[in-house]
């Protein structure tokens, strides 16, 4: 009988070395004559156990990792001689899937399928509840699809968790002979990885998600616009979209409903600030991805000019339990007005790093060290930044915060796109609050002064508050930058950049007093 | 000098002459809703580059001024009009990979390959550039060579990785 095992072909499982694993397997089964079928799955986003391999027997699987191209030949040595039985006695098994506590304790409902299914297998997905929205969603009038996403309460992932059925609405009710659904797959923020992990593990549900969602509002074409740091997301992506074709669950007469959707993977070009979605809109049509002003909303006049829906990637791949599930089902987990799962992501010096679905209302502490199990340096953590670049550092103080959007709104940070990055003692907050500063002068539109000339300006204050013994005057002068930034930028690019410099300016005062110690290691 | 070499190679290596490539690209992409963007990516994708005397080539045929394609290639990261080296070292220098000793790593690399961020090494195989984010980070610090992302990169994994790189 064929055994199958499964390897990632995930990007930071690669990066760890599971391509060489899944070749060194390859060669030792053939070397000693088994039955053995590679399957090269999605990551379950336990990356701190990658190259992580999944062994079949019995419909169950039992799981190995962190495991070398050495550790494989041993295994397969092991399966060679003793069979399956003695697998289950090898140290680096770590038991059945279900015994990765890491994994079992976690609410698994956008990232459900992913490492248990082989992206590039269509029918995978649908033997794993994949579909089964879109089999809902057509049976449904648009208004009602409409009105079940409205009722589960999401709200986009990408970052301002704006409720998504509103924009939906604004777009169905906008008369257009052709609309369009754009997901927003710019991923950009530092110590995010939840869109590359979900359209790397389960491309499909994007698909089903954007097509669901082209039902709703009336679209008949849709862009995926994808980062260019991300090349093995663009080769699923592809996949699935001419597998799903293939199957006519895309394209024209979809399901032989009559109606048409197709979907085009168009790739950005290293530009922080095409995540921004009217940017995003003016980088698809060609164009500078200058931000532009709003009104008008791009639910009525989007990419070229007709009403667009623009949604992350996660915010898409939700609608498909929304849909499947029913909004009640969705609605019962979450916290306040943030309905539903958060995908978080641990990230920066973390032991145990990767993603953490978990409904909103967890505190953060127990995200960092409940699952993340401090710092991989082994030093105690200091400070966190949630939510990307943009977002604050968050002190000691405030680390049993409730992960919901108004709680991280009440105490001046953001939950942003999930992204939590852990930095130990021995973190420079004054390097950091430079690093935002440099970072939104390096990637702005260039279209508001406040943005383009104040992120220099930031720079250079920051330059000097480091070498002068007394810095009082250019703290102040930096809080009223902050200020003009705050208030005088388009969009969030120049408006939140302060929000992570303040946060280090109020919550570590200390790293921007005169240190002649500076840059010695604490 | 080294520019020309590197010219010379990429268009012996394929034996395509950008006016063609520009020529076959304008042919795909011309009647694409926002197609310059795939445009610049196939012409780059097979030059290496996007030369600045096929700008206009590129703008006559894709309907837009000269100052417009430009626009659009300065306003990228990714898109270059100089000759690059054969294969392109992007540095994490984001937050997460900051955490766990980027910017230590940084110098390291810049050291080690002689060149500062935009340089192409005088052997002419690596050009290194800065990248935001390579959606690694609970295993950074993170680099990528070519299309590989490396988890966990310190000086000697570095050195490592360049050694390999070097013999294939
Ligand atoms: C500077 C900047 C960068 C952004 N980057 C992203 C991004 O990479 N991905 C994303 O989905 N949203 C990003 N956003 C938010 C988008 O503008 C937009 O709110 C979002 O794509 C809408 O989708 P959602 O409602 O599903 O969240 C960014 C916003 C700003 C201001
Ligand atoms: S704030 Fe910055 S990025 Fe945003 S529109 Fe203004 S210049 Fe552009
Ligand atoms: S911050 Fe370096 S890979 Fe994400």
């Amino acid at each position: 009988m064929t055994t199958r095992i499964y390897i990632p072909a995930d990007t930071t499982a690669c990066a760890l070395g599971a391509d060489s694993v899944a070749v060194e397997i390859a060669v030792q089964s053939q070397i000693r004559g088994l039955d053995i079928e590679v399957i090269r799955n999605g990551s379950r986003g336990a990356f701190w156990l990658e190259p992580l391999i999944e062994i079949e027997q019995d419909g169950g699987r039992i799981v190995f990792g962190p495991i070398s191209r050495g550790d494989a030949t041993g295994i397969l040595e092991v399966f060679s001689e003793e069979g399956y039985d003695g697998l289950i006695q090898h140290e680096l098994c770590l038991g059945s899937v279900s015994d990765i506590e890491w994994l079992s304790r976690q609410d698994r409902l956008t990232f459900a399928r992913a490492g248990w299914t082989d992206p590039r297998q269509l029918d995978d997905y649908k033997l794993h509840g994949g579909y089964e929205g879109l089999t809902r969603a057509l049976e449904m009038l648009p208004a009602d699809i409409v009105e079940t996403v409205k009722s589960s309460g999401l709200r986009g992932r990408g970052g301002a968790a704006f409720p998504t059925g509103i924009k939906w609405q604004t777009v169905l009710d906008t008369d257009a002979e052709q609309k369009y659904v754009t997901c927003n797959a710019d991923e950009g923020d530092s110590g995010t990885f939840a869109d590359r992990l979900l359209m790397e593990a389960d491309p499909f549900q994007l698909i089903e998600g954007m097509t669901i969602c082209a039902l709703a509002v009336g679209a008949t074409m849709g862009y995926i616009y994808l980062r260019s740091e991300y090349p093995r997301a663009l080769d699923t992506l592809n996949h699935a979209i001419a597998s799903a074709q293939g199957a006519r669950l895309l394209g024209d007469d979809i399901c032989g409903s009559g109606h048409s959707f197709h979907i085009e993977v168009r790739v950005g070009a290293g530009a922080y600030i095409c995540g921004e979605e009217t940017s995003m809109l003016d980088s698809l049509e060609g164009k500078r991805g200058m931000v532009r002003f709003k009104p008008p909303l791009p639910a009525i006049e989007g990419l070229f000019g007709k009403p667009t829906v623009v949604n992350n990637v996660l915010t898409l791949a939700a609608v498909t339990t929304v849909l499947a599930q029913g909004p009640e089902f969705y609605q019962e987990y979450g916290s306040g007005r943030s309905r539903g799962t958060l995908t978080a992501q641990l990230a920066g010096n973390i032991r145990r790093g990767g993603l953490v679905e978990v409904p909103f209302g967890a505190s953060l502490r127990e995200l960092f060290e409940g699952y993340g199990g401090g710092t991989a340096s082994g030093r105690p953590v200091r400070a966190i930044q949630v939510g990307g670049p943009l977002g604050a550092y968050v002190p000691e103080s405030q680390w049993d915060t409730r992960l919901d959007y108004e709680a991280f709104g009440e105490i001046g940070a953001m939950l942003g796109h999930g992204g939590i990055v852990v930095f130990d003692d021995s973190v420079d907050m004054l390097e950091q609050a430079r690093f935002a500063m440099e970072f939104c002068a390096v990637e702005s539109c260039g279209k508001c002064t406040p943005c383009r000339i104040g992120s220099v300006r930031g720079v250079e204050l920051i330059d000097r508050i480091r070498e002068s013994k007394n810095s009082a005057k250019q703290l102040n002068q930096l809080e009223d930058l902050c200020e003009t930034m705050d208030s005088g930028s388009l969009c969030a690019m120049g408006g939140l950049t302060p929000m992570p410099v303040r946060s280090a300016v109020k919550h570590f005062p200390m790293d921007f007093e005169y240190n002649d110690q500076r840059g010695v290691k604490r | 000098m080294d520019d020309y070499r590197q010219k010379e190679s990429r268009v012996s290596s394929n034996n395509q002459r950008p006016e063609e490539v520009v020529a076959s690209a304008v042919l795909r992409y011309a009647d694409t809703a926002g197609g310059l963007l795939p445009l610049l990516h196939d012409i780059q994708g097979v030059l290496g580059h996007i030369p600045k005397e096929n700008v206009a080539d590129i703008a006559r045929g894709m309907g837009l001024s000269r100052a417009e394609v430009h626009g659009v290639i300065s306003f990228y990261h990714d898109f270059h009009t100089e000759p690059r080296g054969l294969t392109t070292i992007q540095v994490c220098r984001a937050e997460a990979c900051q955490a766990m000793g980027s910017r230590e790593l940084e110098q390291h690399v810049k050291e080690s390959l002689g060149v500062e961020y935009g340089g192409t090494t005088s052997d002419g195989r690596f050009t290194l550039d800065p990248v935001y984010c390579l959606g690694n980070c609970a295993c950074s610090p993170s680099i990528r060579i070519g299309n590989e992302v490396h988890a966990r990169v310190d000086a000697s994994r570095f050195e490592e990785l360049l050694a390999e790189h070097k013999t294939i």
